[in-house]
């Protein structure tokens, strides 16, 4: 049977991994490399890295953070934050990524997530989504790493990117991002029911119950943490027994 | 000559591929190329494969790489992957494409609206960590019998030749995710993505002596 995927998110910036609060307040967690290599070990199923770097005089160095991450651990990887266009997706492919994500970008230029996939296939196309909750039962998107709103209905706007061609949808609640309250699940359960292709669920993760609600209650296809692994609370091989004790299917 | 070369006809990513083989076999000469030449030449061939059926099957012919990855499949240890298994059979329901039709059978689409035994969606592509159950062949060797492997695809082969099998997976239903023949070996998931598992099969390969 198909496992749930767990996978870590390291938040980059100027070389090291950092971890903020609802976008802010950014609090250091360590080197990349290591810290892969480290989740690689414990057993994370995927890696996402979200190149967070404002200015772009410091892009090149998420390239070579991912050369050196992927010549070292062979689980798949996802590299994310500024990417505007195909070459851009290009670049990181080359540079070792397996799959590259695209938020503000697939908002300002659809036409972009359909072009890439078309190049690359949808298979290393990801939309990330973050969506914050407007009224009950309905979210909209933001973009600029939530600063800006869009007037976009998520649940529309992630169909119509797997429409164009989107290989999975990475879906941040920013209600609960950094909020250690757990997934929305509403949201989640929301996104997964009205799509085809698998969802993964992000924001919010304090503790391994709520990776489970994610999985079972909210019908992620894969769940996305941060800090719970950073500082140390949980290790993924931890994370993953709890979930087997609950009945989903994990690779241990 | 090189050891092992990976066929690059210009669809996505084989620098995963190259690197995960330069971690099993660090003193082998590993080429990923372009050139016919290079191809025929090389003691083993890796034919991966990322994309659409159709675009790969036109990449290849641009490159005029196809007689090459033919003589290889038919003469010296050859590793398909992903779409790179796909495209050795006779038709592909993606684009409704002729294959190279090296092995008998086709390759079909998952269906829409699979569910779970908990009646939870099974959404396609199929991607994530599956189990793999294998028979016995020497790059099985030392891999644990439903050993989790990486898999992304939408599709999915279905040879004609059952004693090609090598390995299914089950999703929904069961599914061939590996064939092997005399010198040919190959397979649905990533084993370059695969951790472990993956580059043991890969070690396997590099190994192999049909």
């Amino acid at each position: 049977m198909l496992a749930k995927r767990i996978i870590p998110c390291l938040d980059v910036t100027a070389g090291r991994v950092v971890k903020g609060v609802s976008f802010v307040e950014l609090r250091d967690a360590g080197d990349p490399v290591e810290i892969a290599r480290r989740y690689d070990e414990q057993g994370a199923d995927e890696l996402t890295f979200l190149d967070i770097t404002a200015s772009s005089d410091d892009r090149g160095i998420i390239f070579r953070i991912i050369e050196q991450v992927a010549s070292q651990v062979f689980i798949p990887l996802t590299v994310g934050g500024g990417v505007r266009e195909v070459g851009d997706v290009r670049n990181l492919l080359n540079a070792g990524a397996d799959k590259v994500s695209i938020n503000t970008s697939a908002v300002l230029n659809p036409q972009l997530v359909a072009d890439a996939a078309g190049r690359y296939g949808s298979q290393c196309i990801v939309v990330a989504i973050d969506a914050k909750q407007v009224t009950p039962g309905h979210w909209e998107v933001f973009t600029h790493g939530g600063r800006n709103a869009t007037g976009l209905d998520a649940v529309a706007w992630a169909k119509k990117m797997q429409d164009l061609g989107a290989g999975e949808i990475l879906l941040t609640s920013m209600d609960r991002d950094g909020q250690k309250t757990g997934f929305d699940l509403p949201l989640t359960r929301t996104i997964t029911d009205a799509l085809e292709i698998p969802v993964i669920a992000s924001g919010g993760v304090g503790n391994l119950q709520h990776l489970v609600d994610g999985v079972k209650k909210g019908g992620a296809d894969a769940v996305l943490a941060a800090s719970i692994f950073h500082f140390g609370e949980y290790t993924v091989q931890q994370a993953k027994q709890f979930m087997a004790s609950q009945g989903i299917e994990v690779r241990l | 000559m090189v050891d092992v070369a990976v066929v690059d006809y210009g669809m996505g990513n084989l620098r995963s591929v190259e690197q995960a083989l330069r971690k099993v076999a660090p003193a082998a000469e590993i080429v990923v190329s372009d050139d016919a030449v290079t191809i025929s030449e090389a003691r083993r061939v890796v034919f991966p494969g990322q994309g659409a059926m159709p675009d790969c099957m036109r990449e290849l012919d641009t490159r005029g790489l196809r007689d090459a990855v033919l003589l290889a499949a038919r003469s010296k240890p050859f590793l398909g992957i992903c779409i790179g298994l796909q495209m050795l059979f006779e038709h592909s329901a993606e684009g409704g494409v002729a294959g190279l039709g090296i092995l008998p059978g086709k390759v079909a689409r998952f269906a829409g609206n699979m569910r779970d035994a908990q009646g939870n969606k099974l959404k396609v592509p199929h991607m994530g960590w599956n189990q793999v159950h294998h028979g016995q062949h020497p790059l099985w060797d030392g891999i644990e019998q439903d050993a989790r492997f990486y898999f992304v695809h939408s599709y999915y082969v279905q040879p004609q030749d059952a004693s090609l099998v090598q390995a299914t997976s089950q999703y929904s239903q069961s599914f061939v995710c590996a064939v092997a023949k005399h010198n040919l070996f190959a397979v649905q998931f990533h084993p370059e993505k695969s951790s472990t598992a993956g580059l043991k099969l890969l070690q396997n390969f590099v190994q192999w002596n049909p």
